[in-house]
């Protein structure tokens, strides 16, 4: 006990350094999260308030922005909603038994078909945009929604099968190889093993395809228009406001990007590894 | 393409039960994922393939003759491409930096124990959530502008002029916008390579009288490497493909000062109608990303099959 003393002034200085490297994590935190409090914070002004130099702080709170864009906001959240939605469902129908097949019947291929299926995730849409336009076009699915599930479709099939195959692994083999001596055939194992088993990653990966799809831009803006066109095509239709419809772009920035920020703070570790493939968990 | 073949090679000591009706194949499960796969990606790229060797103009779709390479050479002997090029090597590169270097010491930051550090890390990935387009929006209108912006205030409560941050600094601004949105990302990631290092190691440097400085040299940056590449790898290949931000806040401008890749293929494309260039343009940035995809391949399949392993 006689180092008291010292050890001491050393935990003090401990103590001091924490409690800065604290505030400092605060701060920066702080500075990433004001863009959107101050997005969250003009829906509610009027848009004199939220056009104003020096910027208003302190304000009585008003609905009407989100009433006046709720009319435009509706449709393309219908929009969003379908080719998020129908986009996942069907990367999942098709997805699930492949991510299966790889995970319970592994043959020498199965590391080089998982990584050829991620590798078309590389793929700059810009390099297929072209023929994709035309076929749409001449196919009659420019502006539709089917076209733009297809779409989503191909960018969160290699995502599910990825994930899908990750936590259809993690299943202890011997519960495959218990059903197989009950003569349980590939389908039985499918329904009755892996899909029940593997259910808190599918949530996850049915978590990532939804928010993935509904922030798509670069397929949304170039193969819709006016029918079809979900919450992105909308909301870059402000994009030439010059401070006349501040407040309601911000109610309609507001309602679109809420839904994904809560979803995105409950799966958030399941984020993580989704967004590394599993590299990084 | 020989999947449809293999068999099981999992031992099965009982053979299967006579099966009854559809009989369902371990490579009848993989064969439609794969196909669509296939003709969603794999086609459409041969067709931008062909059309790149055509002059092809949609305004005259009933001439489109043979020009061999010519929209390539065109393209890379056009100084004005160079500099689209050099554009979006910076934007990524830029990017990439600022968000490794914000995001590391986040991580760092985060890796201690602290009141409310849960809840500051599931804040924190907010920006990264955003839909591009509404990050666009949002920065140009409410935070850049120079008559009406936040930043416009703050300078001018310094006693500076405002700046015109889109006009004057286009693509400085487009790097802070699109650092702000990706710093969540190498953050997390970074984090998660940070909290798989024993603490023992770290315990037995500083017994042995490390540095704090030595500790993070020596110790947890090795361990941080893979972390590291992937973060790299996987925000490369998403910052060269970077669209919606650009398309939202500068439209490519002022002039060219913002175009890259992608919003350049999107003007010839939809704009000019000039599909043979575009193509072109569109398969040499996919060469381009291949040659990084490649490497982020190597490493992500490396480190699942070693965790299998393990």
């Amino acid at each position: 006990m006689t180092t008291v003393p010292a050890s001491r002034t050393v935990s003090d200085r401990h103590r001091w350094r924490n409690i800065l490297l604290t505030l400092l994590t605060y701060l920066i935190a702080l500075a990433f999260l004001f863009p959107l409090v101050w997005m969250i914070l003009n829906a509610f002004k009027t848009e004199a308030q939220a056009f104003a130099t020096p910027p208003v702080f302190f304000f009585t709170p008003i609905l009407d922005n989100f009433q006046r864009a709720l009319p435009t906001y509706l449709p393309a959240l219908r929009n969003s909603l379908i080719a998020a939605l129908g986009s996942t469902l069907l990367a999942f129908i098709l997805g699930l038994p492949a991510a299966f097949a790889l995970a319970v019947y592994p043959t020498r291929r199965a590391q080089g078909v998982l990584t050829w299926m991620l590798s078309t995730k590389f793929m700059p849409a810009v390099g297929v945009i072209v023929p994709l336009f035309l076929l749409f076009r001449n196919l009659g699915l420019l502006d539709t929604l089917p076209g733009l599930i297809l779409m989503y479709t191909t960018m969160n099939l290699p995502l599910v099968v990825w994930m899908m195959h990750s936590y259809m692994s993690e299943i202890p083999f011997a519960i495959y190889e218990a059903a197989k001596v009950d003569g349980a055939s590939v389908a039985q194992e499918f329904f009755g093993i892996a899909l029940p088993l593997s259910m808190p990653g599918i949530a996850a990966t049915a978590l990532l395809a939804l928010i993935f799809a509904w922030n798509e831009v670069f397929f949304a803006l170039n193969l819709t228009s006016a029918d079809a066109a979900p919450l992105s095509v909308f909301i870059g239709e402000f994009k030439t406001s010059q401070g006349l419809f501040w407040a309601q772009l911000s109610a309609a920035a507001t309602l679109t990007v809420l839904p994904v920020l809560v979803f995105g703070w409950i799966a958030q570790r399941q984020l993580v590894r989704g967004l590394s493939f599993g590299a990084v968990k | 393409m020989t999947t449809a073949q293999s068999l099981p090679t999992t031992t099965t000591r009982v053979p299967p039960a006579p099966k009854r009706g559809i009989r369902l194949t371990p490579a009848a499960l993989i064969w439609p994922a794969m196909l669509y796969l296939i003709l969603t990606t794999q086609v459409p790229f041969f067709m931008t393939v062909y059309y790149s060797f055509f002059r092809y103009n949609l305004v005259d779709p009933t001439s489109r003759p043979f020009i061999g390479l010519e929209n390539y050479q065109n393209l890379l002997t056009d100084p004005q491409n160079l500099r689209i090029l050099l554009n979006t090597v910076v934007l990524a590169g830029g990017t990439l930096i600022l968000t490794l270097i914000i995001g590391g010491a986040l991580a760092l930051l985060l890796n201690r124990n602290f009141l409310g550090r849960a809840l500051l890390r599931t804040l924190l990935i907010s920006s990264f959530l955003v839909m591009p387009i509404v990050t666009a929006v949002i920065w140009k209108n409410m935070l850049l502008s120079p008559t009406s912006g936040l930043f416009a205030w703050v300078s001018q409560s310094f006693g500076q002029a405002p700046v015109d941050w889109l006009g004057q600094h286009p693509m400085l601004s487009v790097i802070m916008m699109i650092t702000w949105e990706w710093t969540p990302f190498a953050a997390l990631i970074l984090l998660t390579g940070l909290q798989s290092l024993p603490d023992d190691q770290i315990e037995a440097a500083r017994l042995d009288g490390a540095s704090p400085w030595q500790e993070f040299q020596h110790i947890v940056l090795p361990h941080w490497m893979q972390a590291i590449q992937v973060v790299v790898l996987m925000e490369t290949i998403a910052l060269l493909q970077v669209y919606g931000e650009i398309y939202g806040s500068t439209s490519g401008g002022p002039g060219i000062a913002t175009t890259n890749l992608p919003y350049f293929i999107y003007q010839k494309a939809f704009a000019e109608y000039n599909i043979g260039l575009a193509s072109a343009a569109g398969v040499l940035t996919v060469i381009f990303t291949n040659i990084l995809a490649v490497y982020l391949l190597r490493l992500i399949s490396r480190t699942t099959a070693s965790n299998r392993g393990g």
